[in-house]
């Protein structure tokens, strides 16, 4: 049993010598709580400057917080590398059993250095780290394969987390992502990459120890109001009824919904791809992350018949969110439901982060209408609009890379803008591409400037949202500072790994109280500061790497098709990201 | 009537193991290693899972080959744990067919239900119940 004990502890791993060792490291969690205050630390002494994120000198930090086996909803691992999608901050967050395993398994983080000169794999029971050899599973056509292979050969069942790259991973597309418990994912900035560059095909992680806390009743007591708010209050009912797709249809009826890569705000097949269509017509199993009684993972039973073979089907089992549906949905126009969710089974077979996959292919699919690029550049593929099996067929080229144009895709939309032409209709913002949103202003300044590229730094879809209910008019200022007052909070709770979509379970109050029953004394105050603080030194590692405020390219698109906060322009949103440099750099 | 705990409905079990950190939080702990019940997926989340409980058998096979009578069987069925009498010899993990002999790794001794319930009273989703032994529809 060990008191606060695990989150002192660091695991390093040297991939290059084949050695670990365990640090007793008290100030990095007593300073950054943990999550991403204790990987942003870690990242800033593993990882040189000019680093090549490819290369050995590219470190894999994960991440867990003081809350995780303690509480419900505690349930993220934060990941922390050099992102080769950006070529700054690599962020990436994923739940499953990642974060309890880590936990009970003895560590506060874990640290990946250098590279193997072949394919291993590692597994993590308690302190014993084995180097395995991944030589056969190296190549094999689908990640689920790996998950398969992996469950049946290593222990800890039901106490462990399996993180397992696809090939997309292996040939370093640069949106590759982690694939953790079949339906979790380390999604965004490349991850996958990272790993494959490693020769990393996947971490086994077990550990299922005991935690003591300061006092045990308060520690319950605690306990018990922190489950009691987040099973019988609404604050997470939408996840857990229809999950996040509950999103499509009224971002939809208000013209935010991206399609046809973003040619247009709302989408004639919304109803199809709805999350109240799937839950009613697909919807086949609900799970849960470790620890979170929510269930918001969402599972469509999709029964597909074989061409050839009479009374023959097969039935897959895919996870769906808002993200991936808009990704290979909307934006795609694709309101085949069994077309989409194929094109997702393909994404995950392959191993890429969705959002990046279905916008490469959007913005593919304009540039082949534009004649930018053509059959020659796409290898044969006619992409248009609604034809899921080209896309699926164009995904497997985006690994396979046959082609100059489809290395180039591999990288992104911005690289592939570079080469190709179409940066106005690339939508990628820092280099990362679009979320499943275009409420407004706020939602683009939110994910340009955030310091991960993503809508969960700063929600601004949400501020776009409620302007456009209230009819105010946002202004750059006004943006600027609550966008990063809202990242500069995100950091405490990301910092303590909760999950995002309980934010609301979590208040401040809650946070104090939590901590302080399991011997943790922190402030409101306090924990404000360490947030601002947290995302100083996220965006000093960003400059660091090269990233600068100015050099944001604005694709102009996001300034031609109407939003539901109204009309801004490219002026706006350079007076909001420089307020927000301001803020959430040095002037805080 | 003694109680034990039942699975009611396995399908509807979601895999978020509230019920194995109920288990080890009821000694005011967090984390794990005490706890006396285990979901694991079924091969697979894609194929759901499996919620492994002490059923509290009329004559259980983990008492049976204790060689210290360190599990002793409880009035109406299932057993008692006597951990100062425990060797760890791991005997009675490998008898319970149902894996429900867990081990606790932090003292190297199995970790045995005490029928207690406070696990049911965290499910979500109805999933288990404490419920009285009736070994007559076993």
């Amino acid at each position: 049993m060990l008191l606060n004990e695990p989150l002192n502890r660091v695991l390093y791993i040297d991939l290059t010598r084949r050695t670990s060792w365990v640090e007793r490291r008290p100030e990095l969690f007593a300073e950054g709580l943990g999550g991403t205050g204790a990987g942003i630390r870690l990242l800033e002494e593993e990882c040189p400057a000019g680093a090549d994120p490819l290369g050995p000198d590219n470190p894999i930090i994960f991440a867990v917080g003081p809350l995780v086996g303690l509480y419900p909803l505690a349930s993220k691992t934060v990941a922390m590398f050099k992102s080769p999608h950006t070529g700054n901050l690599g962020e990436s967050h994923a739940g499953g059993r990642s974060a309890t395993s880590i936990r009970l398994a003895g560590f506060g983080a874990v640290v990946i250095r250098g590279a193997s000169t072949m394919p291993i794999y590692l597994v993590i029971e308690d302190d014993r780290v084995s180097f395995r050899d991944a030589s056969a599973l190296w190549g094999t056509r689908s990640s689920y394969t790996t998950g398969s292979v992996l469950r049946r050969r290593e222990p800890g069942s039901g106490s462990r987390t399996i993180m397992r790259i696809g090939r997309a991973g292996e040939r370093q597309v640069s949106y590759a992502c982690v694939i953790t418990e079949t339906y979790r994912h380390f999604g965004r900035l490349g991850l996958g990459a990272v790993f494959g560059s490693k020769q990393l095909k996947a971490i086994v992680i077990a550990g299922k120890h005991s935690l003591e806390v300061a006092d045990r009743k308060a520690y319950r007591q605690a306990y018990d109001a922190i489950f009691k708010k987040a099973t019988e209050s609404e604050l997470m009912k939408k996840y857990h009824e229809l999950g996040t797709p509950k999103n499509v249809l009224p971002l939809d009826a208000i013209g935010g919904l991206p399609t046809r890569n973003l040619q247009a705000g709302r989408f004639e097949g919304a109803e199809a791809i709805s999350g109240e269509n799937l839950a009613e017509n697909y919807l086949g199993r609900r799970v849960a992350c470790a620890h979170c009684p929510t269930a918001c993972i969402h599972l469509a039973a999709l029964r597909i018949p074989y061409p050839n073979d009479p009374y023959f089907y097969k039935t897959l089992m895919l996870g769906y969110d808002h993200e991936p549906i808009y990704a290979t949905g909307s934006m795609l126009e694709l309101d085949d439901v069994s077309g989409m969710l194929r094109l997702m089974d393909e994404v995950e077979i392959q191993g890429l982060d969705v959002m990046s996959a279905g916008v490469a292919l959007a913005w593919a699919t304009e540039a082949l209408e534009h004649g930018l690029i053509s059959t020659e550049e796409t290898d044969g593929l006619e992409l248009a609009f609604g034809d899921a099996e080209t896309y699926i067929a164009a995904t497997q080229r985006i690994v396979e890379q046959p082609t100059d144009f489809y290395a180039a895709l591999a990288r992104g939309v911005d690289h592939a803008a570079s080469i190709y032409g179409g940066e106005e209709f690339a939508l990628a913002f820092g280099g990362n591409e679009m979320p499943g949103y275009h409420t407004g202003p706020a939602c683009h300044v939110g994910w340009l400037a955030g310091a991960r590229h993503s809508h969960l730094d700063n929600a601004g879809y949400s501020l776009d949202q409620k302007a456009a209910q209230k009819g105010e008019t946002l202004t750059p200022e006004g943006v600027a500072r609550a966008l990063v007052e809202e990242e500069q909070w995100r950091q405490v709770l990301t910092s303590l790994v909760i999950c995002l979509f309980a934010r609301n379970v979590y208040d401040e109050q809650t946070v104090c109280d939590a901590l302080t029953a399991i011997g943790h004394e922190v402030t409101p105050e306090g924990l404000r500061a360490l947030g601002a603080d947290i995302l100083r030194r996220k965006v000093a590692f960003k400059l660091r790497e090269g990233f600068t405020f100015e050099g944001l390219r604005l694709p102009e698109r996001i300034f031609e098709t109407p939003a539901p906060a109204g009309d801004f322009d490219a002026e706006f949103v350079r007076q909001a990201i420089a307020r927000y440099a301001a803020l959430a750099g040095d002037e805080t | 009537m003694p109680k034990r705990l039942s699975v009611i409905d396995v399908d509807h079990c979601v895999g978020c193991q509230v019920c194995m950190f109920a288990c080890t939080r009821r000694l005011g702990l967090g984390g794990l290693a005490k706890s006396s019940i285990h979901v694991r997926s079924d091969g697979g989340i894609r194929k759901g899972f499996i919620v492994i409980v002490c059923r509290a058998c009329a004559d259980p096979p983990c008492a049976r080959v204790c060689p210290t009578d360190a599990l002793t069987v409880r009035d109406g069925g299932g057993v008692k744990f006597h951990a100062e009498r425990c060797i760890g010899c791991y005997n009675c993990v490998e008898a319970c067919p149902f894996g429900a002999a867990l081990w606790n790794e932090e003292e190297g001794k199995p970790q045995i239900c005490v029928y207690c319930g406070y696990c049911a009273r965290y499910c979500p989703y109805d999933v288990i119940a404490l419920e009285e032994v009736s070994h007559a529809t076993q």
